[in-house]
């Protein structure tokens, strides 16, 4: 297990040395020169020259790439070119809101989606399946900012339980948090619930049907007690590798919902950079974005392991 | 639920068992009359599609969903199954025990093997001391060296050996009125089924425990039922005492399976095997009047009119209209025998193929760590020495257990997977060990047919298609001609001309070897490797094929290395003989000698396991222990001093073994001198319809 892990923590340094490459260019082919995009269209040729060296903006990009990576190590992610504060502070305050509505919304989503997906396996092709996968097919049809604006109108217009507007100030508890975070939760929990149950119902179903249930149920098992015990425990295996994974999207994906429901989030935070052109702040949220994704793909490994004794990591 | 005395522990009354496909109902199992009493081992057998374990599984009240009762009544101890409440349903589950043929997925992957076996003890799942040494006490009633490990460890940790056992120490954990074994040991070696066998035979003697013993093999039967019943295309044909059953078989179904198995000690020159012609009916599609009748010899109108009913004959009953007359000799239930068209072997044949010192071993990754400790590479040594020679004409059987190393030699001779070692000579002519760099000359002269011939065949080609493949590589013919020739072959194979526009899903699984072998001697080889090549095919077809195999071999005067776990198949088919051990030759020599006394300890084991068609023959029980050891770190000395049940020694340990040759070509490869061996061993079976073998052998 130590070895593992030692082994995928090297590669995942690889893959972040690798990305943080690909994101340095990619982000050099934006459009647009950050000089003129910082002093205006009536900047003078000699004050752009300035702050590009200020910048750095003058240096070949093999040091520009490398003196960025050095920088980002230490902890020095760089200025916000349009407001002015530093990237860190910002992308940090932002990387914990989102930490926390992808929290709140796997904990409404995974107990919901599996419990449906069981429900559905066991009774398949009964009524209560038909209307399970009916409900959840239609529900991710639909994108998430009409199902959050849905959402928006019963909850906040209709009923007035919820807030409308999740725009949250930077020092809020997460209890205080909680009322804003419900309804962007919701919403991105119909967009995986579908997805989580139905794939929970067809591994429920191979595993119902593998002789070791015949064996439980010759023993005399009651058939609560074989599902529990014995076919779960098999069955949730795929669910939880996706579950771990799509962890990794909750953090930085969820860009429309943010919106929807102006949630400071890193994905809003990301819109807001490019329509700035603020490169520090771009390169800064794909990195971590990046290492969200790799530590989400790591854990689904070794949650994977843990609960597959034929599995053993090394 | 206690019944009055006298009912029978499992009634099965006029039961008709459907499957579900689409809106049809497909009735796999149908008017199934049948009464099991308390401590009766009875035996269910019948090929692929009879139905047999729809049956057993019927009686447990575990049937698949799609899979119902739609007719009739299974009763135990007087109570119908069907009529049962969900607690009484529970109590039922818990009076019966189920061990099915394939041990791994019949075992939760997730959960230890100790737990799910104290699970049987107490449905509740709770676990104590109660339970716990209950599990401990059955791991070492199934023979478990060492319980307390075998507890810990989750099911993939286990050989398909020791699953077994687990799920035989689970059933009987129980202590069940009933043990229903469904083929539990269709996929072990023989030494493990024959240990498996006794396990069950002891664990039920003293119980008074029925049993419902459901197989293909006749074999397995005969030593260890008292009763049996034999079901064809979900119909029960016949049912008597076993030795009534093998003595005087009363349906010309069974009468055809006996016909169709190869005796072990007869041989090809000395009788020919009777295969039933066609195949088994599907539910969807059967024949009017008897099921049998478009498939038996002495089939007249009246059979193809309506049903015969089950009738009583002497102690058992038959579904038969013309039993009497079978009985009285009136009329001849045997199918008639492919002329023999085998010729005794004359004297020293030139060699085909000349194998000598192959070696194969796989070598392992070493990690990183013991990259940098120096430490040597550690290898697979699944070939360690082994030499053959086939003749032309002539077949070499090689057998051996899994792990033995048979597979790995058939595909380094190819050249599918290079020998590490060794050379391989055709005609005389040295070949190279591997397959791209030998000439198309050399390919063409040797092929292989191999055990699955839906692996070996691309599903998306016609039969034609492959089978005009190697007429046009290997034979440089033109499109006209190779199709032209394909029709010959299909023929030759005893298929005919339509085939050729059929693809592998349209075949049944005898007629895809037919196709494989056809597409193996479509180039003309001098020599012909066997992989397993029968092993999957119900017994009936597998005789044709075994008789196809023959009459190819006469006309073409094709060399056959013949490799099988089978050594009823091999001592059938082979003229020559090699038994190999850990990827080593142990003893080789003519076929009939080689099944005789004195053979090498591992051949006696070997033999001694092997389910005999006789009931009641008296005969030797040598058994092994523990399991083949692993190829990686190989035994030193003798490969098989390790199991040997006559070891020595330190001797045996220590030095490999001197070659002993007896009469013509016939040796082993034993510390002990063959006139000790021949002193200590008995015959391992009785011999049918051959010749005494030959009192002198000059060791």
């Amino acid at each position: 297990m130590g070895r593992f892990l030692l082994r995928r923590l090297g590669f995942l340094l690889l893959t972040m040395v690798f990305t943080s490459l690909l994101i340095f260019l990619i982000t050099q082919a934006l459009p647009g020169d950050v000089a003129r995009i910082l002093l205006g269209r009536e900047a003078s040729q000699q004050a752009l020259d300035q702050l590009r060296s200020q910048l750095g903006l003058d240096r070949s990009l093999p040091v520009q790439y490398l003196s960025w990576l050095g920088d980002f190590v230490r902890g020095d992610w760089g200025t916000s070119f349009s407001t002015g504060q530093s990237v860190r502070a910002l992308v940090l305050v932002r990387l914990g809101n989102s930490l926390e509505l992808a929290g709140l919304t796997l904990v409404i989503a995974v107990p919901t989606a599996v419990t449906l997906g069981v429900v559905a396996a066991l009774y398949e092709e009964s009524w209560i399946d038909t209307l399970i996968s009916l409900a959840s097919l239609s529900v991710v049809g639909l994108p998430e900012f009409i199902t959050g604006l849905v959402l928006i109108q019963i909850f906040s217009f209709r009923l007035g339980w919820l807030p409308a507007n999740s725009s949250i100030a930077p020092d809020t508890g997460f209890i205080a948090a909680l009322p804003s975070l419900v309804l962007p939760a919701l919403t991105a929990t119909l967009v995986l619930l579908a997805y989580v149950a139905r794939l929970t119902r067809a591994s429920m179903l191979v595993e119902l049907g593998r002789p070791y249930v015949r064996t439980a149920v010759l023993k005399g098992v009651r058939w609560r007690r074989v599902v529990v015990a014995h076919v779960l425990r098999n069955a949730l295996l795929p669910t939880i590798t996706v579950v771990a994974i799509s962890f990794g999207w909750l953090i930085s994906g969820l860009i429309v919902v943010e919106n929807v429901f102006n949630y400071p989030g890193l994905g809003r935070l990301l819109t807001f950079a490019i329509a700035r052109r603020d490169i520090p702040l771009i390169q800064a949220i794909a990195l971590v974005a990046v290492l969200g994704f790799a530590l989400a793909n790591l854990l689904a490994d070794i949650l994977y392991a843990a609960f597959n004794p034929r599995i053993t990591l090394r | 639920m206690s019944g009055a005395a006298g009912t029978p522990l499992v009634e099965f009354e006029g039961v008709t068992v459907a499957y579900r496909r689409g809106r049809r109902w497909s009735r796999a199992v149908r008017g199934v009359d049948l009464r099991l009493g308390a401590g009766v081992t009875y035996g269910l057998v019948g090929e692929s599609g009879s139905g047999k374990s729809t049956l057993a599984l019927a009686l447990l009240q575990v049937l698949p969903p799609s899979g119902r009762v739609i007719e009739g009544t299974i009763r135990y101890r007087g109570r119908a199954l069907a009529e049962l409440t969900p607690e009484e349903l529970r109590a039922f589950y818990r009076s019966v025990a189920l061990v099915p043929q394939d041990p791994l997925p019949s075992l939760n992957p997730a959960r230890r093997v100790g737990r799910q076996i104290e699970e049987v003890v107490d449905p509740t799942g709770a676990s104590g001391a109660g339970p716990r040494g209950r599990a401990l006490e059955m791991l070492q009633a199934v023979g478990m060296a060492d319980p307390e490990r075998v507890a810990r460890a989750y099911p993939h940790q286990l050989s398909g050996g020791m699953q077994q056992r687990v799920l035989i120490a689970m059933a009987l954990a129980g202590e069940p009125d009933l043990l229903v074994l469904d083929e539990p040991t269709t996929n072990l070696d023989v030494t493990t089924e024959a240990t498996i066998l006794d396990l069950v035979r002891d664990l039920v003697r003293d119980r008074d425990t029925a049993v419902l013993y459901v197989s293909h093999s006749l074999g397995v039967v005969a030593e260890l039922c008292d009763r049996v019943a034999v079901l064809y295309a979900g119909e029960l044909v016949e049912d008597a005492p076993t030795r009534e059953l093998f003595e005087r078989a009363r349906h010309p179904y069974t009468q055809g399976l006996f016909d169709s198995v190869p005796r072990l000690g007869t041989n090809r020159r000395l009788v020919s095997l009777r295969p039933i012609p066609g195949r088994i009916p599907s539910p969807s599609a059967l024949p009017p009047g008897c099921v049998f009748a478009p498939r038996c010899p002495i089939a007249i109108d009246a059979c193809r009119a309506e049903q015969p009913p089950l009738e009583r004959a002497g102690e058992g009953a038959v579904r038969c209209i013309r039993w009497r007359d079978i009985e009285a000799g009136r009329v001849d239930p045997h199918q008639t025998a492919p002329p023999s068209r085998v010729s005794t072997p004359a004297g020293e044949l030139d060699a085909v193929l000349d194998v000598a010192g192959l070696r194969k071993h796989f070598p392992l990754r070493r990690s990183l760590g013991e990259l940098l400790a120096r430490r040597p590479q550690r290898a697979v040594h699944a070939v360690e020495d082994i030499s053959v020679t086939v003749r032309r004409g002539h077949t070499l059987g090689l057998v051996g257990e899994s792990g033995s190393g048979k597979s790995t030699t058939a595909r380094a001779i190819v050249g599918l997977d290079p020998a590490s070692e060794g050379t391989i000579e055709l005609a005389g002519e040295a070949v190279a060990r591997v397959l791209e760099r030998r000439s198309q000359a050399a390919i063409r002269r040797l092929q292989m047919v191999f055990q699955s011939s839906d692996e070996a065949l691309n599903p998306y080609r016609t039969v034609g298609a492959a089978l005009r493949r190697p007429f046009r590589r290997l034979a440089g013919l033109s499109r006209a001609e190779a199709s032209r020739r394909v029709i010959e072959l299909l023929q030759d194979v005893q298929l005919t001309a339509g085939y050729a526009a059929r693809r592998p899903s349209e075949l049944s699984g005898g007629e895809k070897q037919r196709v494989a072998i056809a597409r193996a001697f479509a180039a003309e080889p001098e020599v012909l490797v066997f992989d397993e090549s029968v092993s999957g095919l119900d017994v009936s077809v597998q005789a044709a094929i075994l008789n196809l195999l023959n009459a190819l071999q006469q006309e073409r005067d094709t060399g056959y290395l013949f490799i099988s776990h089978d050594l009823a198949v091999v001592s059938f088919l082979a003229d020559y003989v090699a038994v190999v051990y850990l990827g080593r030759v142990m003893e080789s020599g003519p076929a009939e000698r080689v099944l005789r006394p004195p053979y090498h300890p591992y051949t006696e084991a070997l033999l001694s396991a092997i389910p005999l068609l006789d009931p009641g023959a008296e005969r030797s029980h040598v058994r092994l222990e523990g399991e083949v050891p692993s190829a990686v770190d190989t035994p030193s000395g003798c490969p098989f001093h390790t199991r040997c049940p006559r070891y020595l020694g330190d001797v045996c340990r220590d030095e490999p073994p001197p070659w002993r040759e007896a009469r013509g070509d016939h040796g082993v490869y034993c510390h002990i001198p063959l006139e000790e061996l021949r002193a200590q061993q008995a015959p391992a079976f009785r011999y049918a319809g051959g010749a005494e073998p030959e009192q002198e052998d000059h060791g």
